[in-house]
Formats: C-alpha cells, structure tokens, sequence
C-alpha cells in the first residue's frame, strides 16, 4: 500500500497533531491500527482489504521518522480519542477497527469509548489487557532488532520485512517508536487495569486473533478479550507469531474479509 | 579548594566468572550471588573509611548510589549521609547524589537532607543527578520523563526548603497538595547543590544557569576544558563569571608507598570487565527518551553494534596515560594531580581511591596518604593557583541568591 501508491498518503491535523494517514480503496471504511514498531513501508495486508474497502492506515503520532509526536499525550486512551477525532473529521461515522498488538489495545479503546460507532471490531495479537499468565514482552529490556525478531515465528517472515540487517534509519525509528510507547504506556507497561469491564459495551461482532506462537502478547489477552467482548469470536492463526499482518497477510486478510462479508 | 574522598563501595566477592557467563553485570544479573555476609562487612569497612578519611584531615565525603549491580553498593545515599551525619565532626557529607527523577514523592527527599543537614549541624552538600539509565528501569520509573522529573523534582526540593508552608506544588510530574515539612535545612538559604555528570550538555547547562558547580567525573583533560567552556558561556549569559568555584573534578587515584603496588591496585578501577558500571546491554544503560535526541542515532548504532560507544571506552593504559587515572606514591601522584589543576582549575577535587578487590588495608593505606600526604601538597597548589572552593569563595548558593549579577554580555553592547 504505502509502498506501491505514494499519492495515497495525505496528512491531516487532529487535537493540533499532524497525523499522516494511506487511504486507499473503496468500500466501508476499514481504520487499521499499526503495531508500536512502526507501520513498515509495505503492509500488504492493508493493501488486500483495499480492494473491497475504503482503508485508513495512520501513523501513529509520534511513532518513527518524521512523525511529530503530541507532547501532551500520556495514555493510549489519548491516542484513541485522538483517532475519533480523525475519522470524525474525515467525515466517517462508523467504521471497522482492525487493531495490530499495540494498534489492537489503542482499538479496543475506541471501540469502548463510542461503541455504535464499531461497525466490526477486529483485535490480532491485542494489547491492552494484563495476561493472567505470563507478561506481555518488556521491550525496554531486549535490543531493537531483538523485539522485532520476536514479533514474527519465521526469522525469514521477519527478514522479508526489514532485511537481514534493518538499516539504522530503521534502528532510529525503533527508538523514536520505544519513546513514544514508554511516554504513554510505561506503566502498568503496555495494558489498561479499566479497560476489560468497558468493553462490555461493545456489542459489534468482534474477531479476535492470535498467532499460535506469539512471543509478545500471551495467548491469554486474546481469551480474555474474547470473554470480555459480548459478541466476539477467537480465532488461531496456526505456524504464526505476534505480528499476525505482517507473518501471514494473505492468511488474516481472508479472515478479515470473510468476517466483514458475514 | 575543598578536597575529598569517595568509594563507589564495590560489591568485590561477587563471582566475576558468573558475570562473565551471563554477560552482564548490571540490572538483570542475578542478585543470588549478593551474598549479605559480605555485604555486611563490605558497609562495616566502607564506614571505617569514612570515619578514617575524617581523622586523617579530609574536607569531605563523596557519596553516591546506584542500584542492581555489584559496581555499587550504597542502593540509598542518604543512609550513608545520616550515618555519616551522627558519627562525624567535621567533614561535609557531599551527595553526588541523589537521584531526583527515582524520587516519587521529592518533599519526603527534600525532608530527609533536612534531617541529615539538621543531624550534621549544616555539613550537607545536596548534590542531585538523574541517575543512570539502568536506574530508571531498576525503579520502574519512566526514562522519557527523565529531565522533566529531574528539574521539576529540583524546583519542589528548594521550594520545600525555602518557602514557608504550607504550599501547594501542582507540577506535570509531581502535585502535593500539602507542602509543609516539619524539617527544614539548617544551612540557610539552603545547602549547597552540587551536579556531577559526564556526558550530557543538558546537564552542565542546566548547572549552569543554576549557578550550581559542576563535578566533572572522570573526564579527559581536553573533555573536561570542554565542559567548562560550555559552563562558562552559559555562565556569562546568566550574568556572572564562573571560575574555580563552579568546577569540581573526581579522578581515580590510587596512593600507596610502593609504586608498583599503587598501579597493581589502580588496575582494580577497571575491574568490572573494564566497564566501571560493568558489562550491561545499551538499552538498559541508555533506554529510548533518556538520552538527549542529538545522540539518539548513534546510540542506536551502538546498540545494534555497529559502532564504538558514544561514551567512550579506554585500556587502562591509556587511562594511565590521559591521568584519568593516576597510581603512584605521593611523590608521583602529586605532580600529575599539579598539571590537572593548571590545566582545569577546580574549586572542589574529589580522589576516587580504590576499587573492586583493593583489601581494606590498602584502602586505608590509601586514605591516610591522600590525607596527609597528597591533599597537604594540594592545598598549597590550590594557594598558589588560587583555586578556591564555593566556601572559601563565598559563592551564592544558586543565581537567585547571587547579588553580582551583570546584564548579559549579548545585551550590553
């Protein structure tokens, strides 16, 4: 998407933010939320969705090179208000939110705060609730290619990505991304301890996904997710690891079609 | 000049071999192999030292913390101090420091230099630093944050110190809605703040316009001209004219009355795998936000291994042969120590006098040297050059309590 179609990439200015934002595609309008590594030069997950839908995919502020940051923001619920605005100001009522690991969490907030507004909620590998077993990966303790790498099951998945050896333009933007999460998410690191009972009101049919081998967010978020969602639905990806968009897109852009076609 | 003594206080018995096979000696380096019957008796000598480093005639004693590595022991600095603060006399307990963004509530820090300032009859130099990056993620506190934690902490600090309660703080990062302490520092307007550091321009700026002096640690010759070029500038532009006052230098120095002892004993200062802080990951010494963003590429690159890190690192030998570190007797140690106050004019010199294994008679051996052999020579110098301390300059404790201010050399012409 980003890659093949620069003329799609516009930016417009939310809560005194620049927010830069690929729409591409027509259809119902699709918000997809990236990952707290940064959204990659080219998501053909969000390019599969495209041909059926209208796809928003913004950066979050703050989140890479060229990314101006919100110096107030402190929370991921800022950065999901912060979301209503954009599509608020685009024009757009409702909408399906496709959240990945962190963009999950940031979705999910969304979605609770205006749940008419969910068309179809879709969480892979979400963030954003504390795991009953085990923790959600601390990156603040693993090297930048190191958390990377542990988003993807197949270190050829991740090399298809970044390359061998990502370039330090890449590094740097890993450590703007790092920042950025640990201005808004330090602490309980990278959950809310008052989302799940908010999530009750979000009676849009919800699809949950998880890699089977998600070496960053424990299975566990995604059950709970699915408890918590009145009208959700889980599904595994088999042979896959956290960063189910960028391991198998063919694979989550089927489902994510089909659960938008139900 | 005012001279004093410091130990990082190491943690020497811990199995150098089990930080080798883990690769790290810092953070997450297990603590099953602190062993607290040598912790024990590790506090028991340091406070030995002190005590002695008073009797032999030293101005001061340099205290420090650092937390979840052997390289350090003292995990709170204002224990020593307010142990220091009953047992002394004479000398000035100098924190270098404490660590403000670590604190969550810096009005019950600002009550325990009270204490100990009260407790020592107004012998506390309240030095503060940000702490390390390993620190902010051994308290759980938010690196990002780290400079605005820090200079806001400072501004509740002296507010609870000079301000009559009670008040109400309402700050980004901190909000007590009851600023009233019932202890207050007996030094008035209020200690005296001193600020170490190493790299960060921030930093020495920021001492800078406080008009507090900065301690340069451990620095080069040619790095340590270059701090203070920078403190200067600031300096004129805030309106006054640093000198000697506004600088202090710590150096390891290892005294002993046999030359090839003293350098045996000085190859212990690179004793954590020739890292002072020991061996630790990039990220943990340098986490995203904590840094300045001018250094954000090539800490990066450093992390992932592609480059030296931006902090440097040097042999020994060439330690030796900067004089950032010098071992000798006092007859060699003198000289050497003469060409670093010629060539950077420091009011405050602190002699870092041993490391890691060095035995504690040494170390003793060490302090009686430096106190009767190597700090008498250096008082003299410190005549001849006219290098005197913010006590014998009578220096302001900070710019808003300095009556000498001129308008800004930009703004006068």
């Amino acid at each position: 998407m980003a890659g093949g179609c620069d003329e799609y990439w516009r930016e417009v200015s939310v809560a005194g933010v620049p927010v830069r934002y690929c729409r591409c595609g027509a259809g119902s309008p699709v918000l997809i939320l990236h990952h707290d590594i940064g959204c990659p030069d080219r998501a053909p997950f969000a390019e599969a969705l495209s041909v059926n839908h209208d796809v928003l995919m913004p950066v979050h502020p703050g989140f890479g090179l060229g990314s101006e940051r919100a110096e107030w923001m402190r929370s991921v619920r800022d950065l999901a208000v912060l979301y209503r605005g954009l599509l608020a100001g685009l024009g757009i009522g409702r909408a399906t939110l496709v959240g990945l690991g962190f963009g999950g969490w940031v979705a999910a907030e969304m979605a609770s705060m205006a749940p008419a507004d969910v068309d179809r909620l879709v969480l892979v590998g979400a963030m954003g609730l504390q795991p009953r077993e085990g923790f959600i990966l601390d990156q603040a303790l693993v090297g930048y290619i190191d958390y990377a790498e542990a988003f993807f099951k197949d270190p050829a998945a991740f090399d298809a990505v970044y390359g061998r050896e990502p370039t330090n333009d890449q590094l740097e933007a890993w450590d703007i991304c790092r920042e950025m999460c640990f201005r808004i998410a330090w602490k309980p690191y990278m959950y809310s301890q008052t989302l799940a009972p908010l999530l009750g009101s979000v009676t849009a049919p919800a699809l949950v996904v998880h890699g089977a081998d998600d070496g960053v967010v424990p299975a566990d978020c995604a059950a709970q997710y699915a408890a918590a969602l009145p009208n959700a639905r889980l599904e595994t990806v088999a042979d896959c690891g956290h960063a189910v968009a960028l391991e198998r897109p063919e694979a989550l852009a089927r489902l994510v079609q089909d659960f938008i076609g139900e | 000049m005012h001279l004093m003594y410091f130990t990082e206080q190491p943690m020497s018995t811990y199995p150098a071999d089990k930080g080798l096979e883990f690769g790290a000696t810092a953070l997450m380096f297990s603590n099953r192999y602190f062993d607290p019957v040598d912790g024990s008796r590790l506090y028991n000598e340091f406070l030995e030292q002190y005590l002695y480093a008073e009797e032999v005639g030293i101005d001061g004693i340099m205290l420090n913390e650092h937390h979840n590595a052997p390289f350090c022991m003292q995990a709170k600095a204002n224990i020593f101090a307010a142990i220091l603060a009953g047992m002394t006399e004479k000398v000035k307990i100098v924190m270098l420091g404490n660590p403000l963004p670590l604190a969550e509530n810096p009005v019950r820090l600002a009550e325990e230099l009270a204490m100990i300032d009260m407790i020592s009859r107004g012998r506390l130099v309240s030095g503060f630093v940000r702490g390390g990056g390993q620190e902010q993620l051994a308290a759980g506190v938010n690196p990002a944050y780290n400079r605005e934690r820090f200079e806001e902490a400072h501004d509740l600090v002296v507010r609870a110190w000079t301000e009559t309660g009670p008040f109400r703080f309402e700050g980004r990062h901190y909000q007590n809605r009851v600023v009233n302490p019932w202890a207050v520092p007996l030094q008035k307007p209020y200690p005296r703040v001193w600020v170490p550091g190493v790299i960060s321009r921030e930093t020495i700026v920021w001492a800078a316009e406080q008009r507090y002096p900065y301690i340069a640690l451990n620095t080069s010759i040619a790095d340590t001209k270059k701090i203070w070029q920078t403190y200067d500038d600031v300096a004129l532009e805030a309106g006054y004219e640093a000198g000697p006052e506004n600088r202090g230098y710590l150096i390891q120095v290892h005294v002993s009355d046999n030359e090839e002892k003293a350098i045996e004993n000085a190859r212990q200062f690179r004793w954590m795998q020739g890292e002072f802080t020991g061996l630790a990951h990039p990220v943990w010494s340098t986490p995203s936000g904590y840094s300045s963003p001018r250094n954000r590429r090539a800490f990066v690159e450093f992390a992932a291994g592609r480059r030296a890190n931006p902090r440097g690192q040097t042999s020994f030998e060439q330690q030796m042969e900067d004089l950032r570190i010098i071992a000798g007797t006092p007859d060699t140690v003198v000289p050497k120590l003469r060409r670093i106050l010629e060539e950077t004019r420091p009011g405050i010199l602190a002699l870092w006098g041993n490391d890691g294994t060095v035995s504690q008679e040494d170390s003793m051996t060490c302090i009686r040297m430096i106190g009767t052999e190597v700090f008498p020579a250096i008082r003299e110098i410190a005549k001849e050059l006219d290098l005197k301390s913010p006590f014998e300059a009578e220096a302001p404790v900070s710019i808003r309590y300095s009556t000498d201010l001129k308008a800004p050399a930009a703004a006068a012409e």
